[in-house]
């Protein structure tokens, strides 16, 4: 693991609800190498953003960090002070999100904007970092960088913002990328050309890639390695060849059968039953064991440790060797089942729980 | 002879003036949908989709063409007429939670649209009708009490369908009204949409982005780009062999999980974005992006004309044995990815 770039263990983060919590992140651990991009899937309130967000040190609202460890170059970016933090962020860390109107000054020349982290970090010279905006423009696909220099953010497209966004998170030459769903609000046609600009980016610098987002799709195209997040916890950590032919833990299997594209037949869809709730406290059986077609009784009272099942594979599942065993057989019928009208009535009674703490 | 559809557009335009200029945001759409059926609307932003679907319900006036619902043409409406008529088409809306008023309970939402169209005779009759529903859609009863934000944004869509619902509509038109909700949750409600459609005979007129859910829940498709039909046919015909370029270029762009790693297709951009509403290109809407574009299409723009048996298409060279294979922007291998 020396070469990690950065490495998080046993991350744990709570969030204060009137008089209970909610917790968030239930000792999640990940790392990412440079040069690798690792994918962070999950659903709504599965921790993914939070886990990325608190390493960061960006948690809003009554979120806290109250275990763990996040080493970034030799430092635990959990004990930096908030000025140590902000040194690293935007300089060896780069950050971009789905929504590049909320994160761009809409009172500020998109050029000035790019130019403005290279100076705060003391990148480079002011002349130095109007020559590396143009030269960015050029490389974020951005034509006519002189003119565009001087353009607001609203006289661009979405797809345009984000690459303004890419252009200032990459401008220190940061050695991570985070990127929190950054295709998700673009279409289609954008969202690749996105994709294949990061990949471009991450080729020639080395750049270590932390990809969260919802969408399989996007996941499975770019990442190197795969974690599934479900409740605050990582459910399976798998390098992408084994996530795709050996998925090992049900809710994976589940949200694989899940995914709707071109030419999915109705018959062939596997709805998971209920959805997830908001932990308030934390948990000591399987979290995902409510939703769990395998669940059995060890399921509901122990808390299955992330263990390893092959080479860089990892599971949080008492039954996974089950469930490899049945792969290609009648797996996602038993792990995801047919579902008909029953879904309904499973998923009535717990309304008023899935609240707070959006991922 | 198939029976009269329920609804027909006939040429509906609708332009907008934004300062001074002319976003053509609908231009010329005809289809029909026949009753108990689905029709999908697919595009990207900016193609109209959403606007076409308010001037099926009158939302919005058309500037040129005719809807026509159950026989009558829904200009021709005087107000009150246009009232009654509402309580047979419906809509579901992407965010169940900004389409639902925050201060009502989930009960006195549903039961509003009830007394606004005068259904049911007592306020315990539409508590109990409301109750049904809420059951109906996958909620518990006692959901009645509860406020949206108390709700998950899957619980939320199914009230939004459970109101939809409660006028007994016989169209309902769903504004992508998966596209908020987590992958699981989708499954649910697209399979409630088709439960509740086979057991109640509704029409959807299905808007969405996502080109997997179109061919899944619709029985027709109509693929618009800059406000214009580019592409129609059944859904299965139209995903098989789509025969527009720019069909062709949207469902190459769509990611799909591979089985496996081997079977990973290189990543391929397509270049450019969709043109401004404002000024959209001469000739042929797609021809600036189009890998296939010859001088006729800057010019001559193409008409929507039969290729096949139920299938249109607006290119000029459509049925001309079209290739998906075009030249790509730029493309990024697998073994390119892999090396790092």
């Amino acid at each position: 693991m020396a070469d990690e770039l950065l490495s998080v263990e046993d991350l744990h983060v709570e969030f204060e609800r009137g008089d209970s919590k909610v917790y968030a992140v239930n000792g999640a651990s990940f790392s990412v190498g440079p040069g690798e991009t690792l994918g962070i899937v999950g659903e709504s309130g599965s921790g993914k953003s939070v886990s990325v967000l608190s390493v960061m040190g960006l948690l809003r609202g009554s979120g806290q960090v109250t275990g763990g460890t996040a080493m970034f170059m030799g430092k635990d970016l959990l004990k930096l002070r908030r000025r140590q933090l902000e040194d690293i962020r935007g300089r060896d860390i780069g950050m971009i999100f789905q929504d590049p109107m909320s994160s761009l000054n809409p009172t500020m020349r998109i050029g000035d904007q790019i130019m403005e982290g290279m100076l705060s970090h003391q990148y480079t010279s002011r002349k130095g970092a109007f020559n590396r905006t143009l030269q960015l423009l050029d490389e974020v696909g951005i034509p006519e960088g002189k003119a565009r220099f001087r353009s607001y953010p609203h006289e661009f497209s979405g797809g345009m913002r984000q690459r303004v966004m890419i252009a200032m998170a990459v401008a220190c030459e940061p050695q991570l990328l985070i990127a929190d769903e950054p295709t998700t609000a673009l279409d289609v046609t954008v969202q690749t050309q996105i994709l294949v600009l990061l990949r471009q980016l991450q080729l020639k610098g080395r750049m270590g890639i932390i990809l969260i987002t919802h969408d399989f799709g996007v996941a499975t195209n770019v990442c190197d390695r795969i974690i599934v997040m479900y409740a605050g916890k990582v459910m399976e950590s798998a390098p992408l060849v084994d996530f795709l032919a050996r998925p090992a833990h049900p809710y994976t299997v589940g949200l694989k059968g899940s995914v709707i594209e071109v030419g999915t037949k109705a018959h062939q869809l596997r709805a998971i039953p209920g959805m997830a709730t908001a932990l308030t406290e934390p948990p000591r059986a399987c979290p995902f064991a409510e939703r769990c077609q395998l669940a059995a009784d060890r399921c509901l009272e122990e808390l299955p440790p992330l263990r390893p099942l092959g080479l860089g594979h990892y599971v949080a599942c008492h039954r996974a060797e089950e469930v490899l065993a049945a792969a290609g057989t009648t797996v996602g019928a038993q792990v995801g089942g047919p579902v008909g009208g029953q879904v309904g009535g499973q998923v009535g009674g717990q309304v008023a729980q899935g609240v707070t703490a959006r991922a | 002879m198939p029976d009269e559809p329920i609804l027909k557009v006939d040429g509906v335009s609708k332009h907008f003036k934004v300062g001074g200029r002319t976003l053509r945001a609908v231009e010329r759409v005809s289809f029909d949908l026949g009753a108990g059926e689905t029709l999908g609307i697919v595009g990207e932003s900016g193609s109209g989709k959403s606007t076409l679907g308010r001037l099926v319900l009158r939302l919005l006036e058309a500037d040129e063409g005719r809807v026509v619902f159950q026989g009558e043409d829904l200009a021709k409406l005087a107000s009150n007429e246009l009232r009654s008529r509402r309580r047979d088409m419906q809509i579901i809306f992407q965010d169940p939670l900004a389409s639902l008023n925050p201060r009502m309970t989930v009960g006195a939402a549903i039961e509003d649209a009830m007394v606004v169209q005068k259904i049911g005779r007592s306020a315990s009759e539409r508590r109990h009708r409301t109750e049904g529903l809420l059951e109906r859609v996958g909620l518990q009863p006692s959901a009645v009490d509860a406020y949206p934000f108390e709700l998950s944004g899957g619980q939320q869509q199914r009230v939004g369908i459970a109101r939809a619902l409660s006028l007994g509509p016989k169209l309902v038109v769903c504004d992508e009204p998966l596209s908020a909700l987590d992958v699981s949750v989708q499954v649910q409600i697209i399979q409630l949409l088709q439960e509740l459609q086979r057991e109640l005979g509704i029409t959807y007129l299905f808007i969405s982005h996502n080109l997997g859910v179109v061919q899944l829940i619709s029985d027709t498709v109509v693929v618009l780009y800059l406000g214009e039909v580019v592409e129609q046919a059944g859904a299965d015909e139209l995903f098989e062999r789509p025969q527009h370029p720019y069909t062709q270029a949207l469902m190459r762009s769509v990611l799909k999980v591979p089985e496996e790693l081997e079977k990973r297709a290189p990543l391929v951009a397509l270049a450019g974005e969709m043109p401004s509403p404002l000024s959209p290109p001469s000739g042929c809407p797609y021809h600036p992006r189009c890998p296939l574009a010859m001088d006729r299409c800057k010019e001559e723009k193409p008409l929507l004309r039969t290729v096949s048996e139920g299938h249109m298409a607006a290119c000029h060279k459509a049925g001309e044995a079209v290739t998906m294979g075009s030249a790509p922007a730029v493309l990024v291998t697998p073994s390119e990815l892999a090396a790092s």
